[in-house]
């Protein structure tokens, strides 16, 4: 033990000594890890600080002052709680339940096979459309005026009329439930095949074919558990996220009453500001919650791994394999069916004329909504790219700064410190949004632009972290190292040597962050305290409305501004990059 | 002056725990090869020697090349060189440019052309500098990685099982260039291999380590 505090003292000693040369960067690097992590949780923990004391009663602002529980007593006096409680937990558990099984089976079944390659090449634009966009165009596909209807109609159905049924914003939550699970099985497939890269899986798979199993069950027993092991933060944050959403909940979620989060943006956004006592109250409760299922979650891994090494022990090699194969195959071409036509008919609603029922497709199309609404959206793009831009290369500057200060100086988070990075998504938006912005109203900060671009990083700063973090640290060291010998500072192997030759992972977490930035709905609508109107939110405000020629501008606009960068991270290398063989990969 | 590279009572430790010691000089134009199991820290004394220990190790001791003790510079101003099994050329920059970067700074642009045409020239790669690095044969490479690597002046030379990827027909000719040049440059070479050949082709001293402890 105390040989190794020595070794550390001694490690730290000949660091310092050997940057004792490099000034610049040594005042500024060794603190970027902390200025990265107060970016990243402390608007968290104000936020959570924020919602504290307003839930018990004390809101200066308001000429209120507490404490006392009467936040709590009107919360609970409303009589759409129990069911709007039972949406958030059960929408959020479904979903997430839902999107794992799916990317289980679908994985154990088929990777490796054409049909898995085929659903790998389409990842990237599926994870880049936004909830919202993926939200508008599911209820577009499946409303009983929708296009799947008008594809069965009459021919099949016989309708002439849309039927009169409530699929959109469904009691149940079913759509909403259905709407989270096509977007969160593109990042939960994402996740896996990240985790599948670093185990030894492949010849896992094999042994246990040769031993007799089928595909899909010898891949369950033998490869998942080490893949959850390493998925399971993403899940955590899946489920949290699902549990809190707003933007797909004010969608495709039931009204009478809403789900808990939509519940809370509606209590904040009331003119009453002692309204915000009790959406205080309700914020309280979404954490509440979403920690209760996450602990249910963790016991529910516990009971499936003590079924799961029953199965494993009863030797089944998996008769239904097959059968089980396909169905997941299905579930996941309908997933990206789902999203991606609905993309199609969000760009058929923006240039339709009279389109009457059942006709499959317009009367005429024409440019004409575009050119409504086209000012309009250019001004809401303005604003998106500026703060995705923005937010986006702050978090790239902090994330490589931390990167590189992890490579020169060993700051390393350890596998505990990852918790940290997950923090600010594994927390609901619904439970720290509004105690920021109450905060700010409380020592009279003004909202806008700026707050908002703060309130994005928080979001976006984990993303591209995760995203750039692993080919960061698997560039060869040793490229370093003949820099170094070749007289390079440390600076100039950055810029020179090792960035170039990263171009284009850098470039795929800036989509990443620009894309989760471009998406961002509550923290916009809050903290912008609805004076900051980007794509996101006017789509949104827009739902109710349900003019579906307006919808369609936007949901494509939005869409294509969180897809460009994906586009030029492709693109961009491989000009540059063009005559260099050794760069070509992918 | 003590022209050479001398390792005086140099000891790497891995957490605390002594690997291995080393105490030698060697003079310009000799080469010491450094033989030993895997494990027994043979790269990682090249580490020491270059400036850039990992997390896990230290060292103790002293390394003065050229009469200059630079145990405690930084990895930028040693002046050492050094050359990986993998030719590790900068994939970005064509083979031209991988020159560049480490020919010293300084001179007009004229003359830095002039000084990377004759090295390529030295080496048999007339006309190459426009070429990806990704496009030349493996005997190519790593006469790249040598030029590249002499073009930065260094004052001692490591090499790190320099030939091991190599096939044998190749093996041959490329380790008669880096024992050629380096001996033309009078350059103290400390070469790190697993090879018995490597060892004898060198045709200087031996050490082989054992694990302490």
């Amino acid at each position: 033990m105390i040989g190794r505090i020595v070794t550390a003292l001694r490690s730290k000693l000949s660091t310092d000594v050997k940057t004792r040369h490099d000034h610049k960067s040594r005042c500024v690097l060794p603190v970027l890890p902390a200025i990265t992590l107060l970016a990243m949780l402390g608007p968290v923990i104000a936020g959570l600080y924020g919602t504290i004391l307003p839930a018990f009663g004390h809101l200066p602002a308001a000429g209120l002052t507490g404490p006392t529980l009467s936040p709590f007593y009107d919360l609970f006096d409303w009589a759409g709680l129990p069911r709007a409680v039972m949406l958030s937990v059960g929408v959020g558990v479904g979903a997430t339940a839902l999107a794992l099984t799916i990317v289980a089976l679908l994985t154990a079944g088929w990777s490796g096979t054409p049909a898995f390659r085929f659903l790998e090449r389409l990842l990237s634009p599926l994870l880049s459309v936004p909830h919202a966009a993926a939200a508008f165009g599911l209820s577009f596909l499946i409303t009983p005026s929708g296009w799947l209807s008008r594809a069965v109609s009459p021919a099949i159905t016989g309708w002439d009329r849309p039927p009169d049924l409530l699929i959109v914003q469904d009691t149940w939550g079913l759509t909403m439930m259905a709407g989270l699970v096509i977007k969160e099985v593109p990042f939960l497939l994402l996740i896996t095949l990240a985790a599948l890269g670093q185990a030894d899986t492949g010849r896992s798979a094999a042994v246990a074919q040769a031993l007799g199993y089928g595909r899909l069950t010898g891949w369950l027993k033998t490869v998942f558990p080490r893949v959850y092991a390493q998925i399971r933060l993403p899940v955590y944050v899946v489920l949290a996220y699902s549990m809190s959403v707003v933007d797909v909940a004010v969608i495709l979620g039931p009204n009478t009453p809403p789900s808990l989060s939509v519940y809370i943006v509606r209590l904040m956004s009331d003119p009453d500001l002692a309204m915000r006592l009790q959406g205080a109250a309700a914020a309280l409760l979404q954490l509440a919650l979403v920690i209760g299922a996450l602990m249910a979650w963790r016991i529910g891994e516990a009971i499936v791994t003590v079924l799961g090494h029953r199965w494993i022990m009863s030797g089944t090699r998996g008769k239904i394999d097959p059968i089980v194969g396909g169905l997941a195959l299905t579930a996941g071409i309908v997933c990206a069916f789902l999203v991606l036509a609905g993309i199609v008919v969000l760009g058929v609603w923006s240039f339709a004329g009279y389109w009457s029922f059942p006709d499959f497709l317009p009367d005429q199309l024409s440019g004409r909504n575009w050119m409504r609404f086209g000012p309009g959206t250019v001004e809401a793009l303005g604003e998106t790219a500026l703060i995705a831009a923005v937010v986006t290369l702050a978090a790239l500057a902090l994330t490589v700064g931390c990167l590189e200060a992890e490579y020169r100086y060993g700051l390393r988070l350890s596998s505990r410190g990852i918790w940290l990075l997950y923090l600010p998504l594994l927390v609901p938006q619904t439970a720290f949004l509004p105690g920021l912005q109450t905060l700010m109203l409380n020592i009279g900060a003004d909202v806008g632009r700026l707050p908002v671009m703060l309130a994005h990083l928080v979001f976006v700063l984990p993303y591209v972290f995760l995203s750039l973090a692993d080919p960061f640290r698997a560039w060869d060291v040793r490229m370093g190292v003949i820099a170094n010998a070749l007289g390079a500072r440390p600076d100039r192997v950055l810029w020179k040597v090792r960035l170039p030759m990263l171009l284009r992972p850098v470039l795929t977490a800036a989509a990443v962050g620009f894309s989760v930035s471009v998406g961002q709905y509550l923290a916009t609508l809050l903290i912008g305290g609805g004076r900051v109107a980007t794509l996101t939110t006017e789509a949104v405000a827009l739902a109710s409305g349900g003019d579906r020629r307006a919808i369609g501008v936007y949901g494509l606009m939005q869409t294509g501004a969180a897809l460009i960068l994906f586009a030029l991270a492709l693109i961009v290398p491989a000009i540059v990059w063009r005559n260099r063989k050794g760069l070509r990969y992918g | 002056m003590d022209r050479g590279l001398t390792l005086r009572d140099v000891t790497i430790l891995k957490i605390g725990a002594p690997l291995l010691s080393l105490s030698r000089h060697i003079g310009p134009g000799e080469v010491l090869s450094v033989m030993g199991p895997s494990g027994v820290g043979k790269s990682t004394l090249l580490a020491f020697i270059t400036g850039t220990l990992a997390q896990d190790f230290s060292a103790t001791g002293t390394i003065i090349l050229d009469g200059m003790d630079v145990t405690d510079a930084p990895a930028y101003q040693r002046r050492v060189g050094i050359l990986f099994q993998d030719d590790l050329l900068f994939p970005h920059l064509s083979v031209g440019a991988n020159l560049a970067f480490g020919l010293r700074a300084g001179g007009s642009k004229v003359d830095r052309q002039t000084r990377i045409d004759e090295a390529l020239a030295e080496v048999g790669l007339d006309g190459f500098a426009d070429r990806d690095p990704a496009t030349l044969s493996g005997g190519q490479k790593a006469r790249v990685a040598l030029m590249r690597m002499l073009l930065s002046d260094p004052c001692g030379l490591l090499l790190d099982e320099p030939f091991s990827r190599l096939d044998t027909a190749l093996r041959a000719q490329v380790r008669e260039l880096v024992f050629a040049r380096a001996k033309a440059r009078a350059l103290p070479v400390l070469m790190v291999t697993h090879d018995a050949e490597d060892a004898a082709a060198a045709g200087g001293d031996i050490v082989t380590l054992s694990p302490l402890h």
